[in-house]
């Protein structure tokens, strides 16, 4: 299959981005670069200097809200893409209506109890809807222990698994951006095999 | 009892056990961890009282902070 016919395909369908840090700036950059129609963006932070060791943002965008600043890098990538940005926070109440209509959602916080809510509200209260879970991508090396697990056709896993955040083992960029574009790349498996 | 977790069969003494049971048996101490058995979630609250039985089907996710 040629790009522009995977392109046309992908642009059918609608995609859920909870968070726009490091996995989700950088999961939405690649699914745009592909073509996915429509992404819904959550997130309700600014950019901070720390942000742009891993994440899609410049230095000249440090105070912007992410999801503007992540809408506006989008669209200097690809303008075809529509971006629709939620500056919420994101809680079992609100989760069904933001991500309404999204074929796939993409867990792309930072917080374990934060992906914890997301993964529970999703499963209990929009069945069926696939979600595509990051965990476990602090520090650097050990390339050979980030993978992708596929639970059941509603939830998937990229990450370690292990590797937790801390003040002596940092998210940096080639490890977060490795599990952002293995959740993308799953979002492309699943939108692919859709008729 | 048998079940599979994660993919590999694992046994157990007891008939039944709930997911607490589970939990603490295995050792597993992650803070946060999403568990499905037999494909149903089974949310945090209901630990203590959803029962796991000799065949099913129990898949975990371990959540970790970062992102």
């Amino acid at each position: 299959m040629s790009f522009s016919e995977v392109r046309a395909h992908l642009g059918k369908f609608r995609v859920g981005i909870a968070g726009a840090g490091g996995l989700g700036s950088n999961c939405a950059v690649a699914l745009a670069r592909c073509g996915v129609g429509t992404l819904v963006i959550s997130d309700f932070d600014v950019i901070e200097p720390a942000n742009l060791n891993r994440q899609y943002f410049f230095s000249d965008q440090i105070g912007m809200l992410k999801t503007e600043a992540l809408k506006e890098n989008i669209h200097r990538i690809n303008a075809e893409v529509v971006v629709i940005v939620h500056q919420k926070r994101l809680d079992p109440s609100n989760i069904p209506e933001i991500f309404s209509g999204c074929n796939i959602i993409v867990e792309a916080f930072d917080l374990a109890d934060m992906k914890e809510m997301l993964i529970e509200t999703v499963q209990m209260k929009m069945p069926g809807t696939p979600v595509i879970v990051g965990s476990g991508m602090a520090g650097w090396g050990k390339s050979e222990n980030i993978k992708y697990r596929k639970i059941d056709d509603t939830l998937y896993v990229c990450g370690d698994e292990t590797s937790e955040v801390s003040e002596l083992l940092p998210p940096l960029a080639p490890r977060v951006a490795m599990v952002a574009n293995m959740q993308a790349n799953v979002v492309i498996e699943i939108l692919m095999g859709i008729n | 009892m048998k079940i599979r977790l994660n993919n590999r069969e694992q046994e157990f003494s007891s008939d039944s056990i709930t997911v607490t049971e589970m939990l603490e048996l295995k050792k597993f101490t992650f803070r946060m961890r999403i568990v499905k058995v037999n494909g149903i979630l089974i949310p945090k609250e209901k630990y203590d009282s959803a029962i796991i039985n000799d065949g099913d089907d129990v898949q975990m996710i371990y959540l970790m902070s970062g992102g």
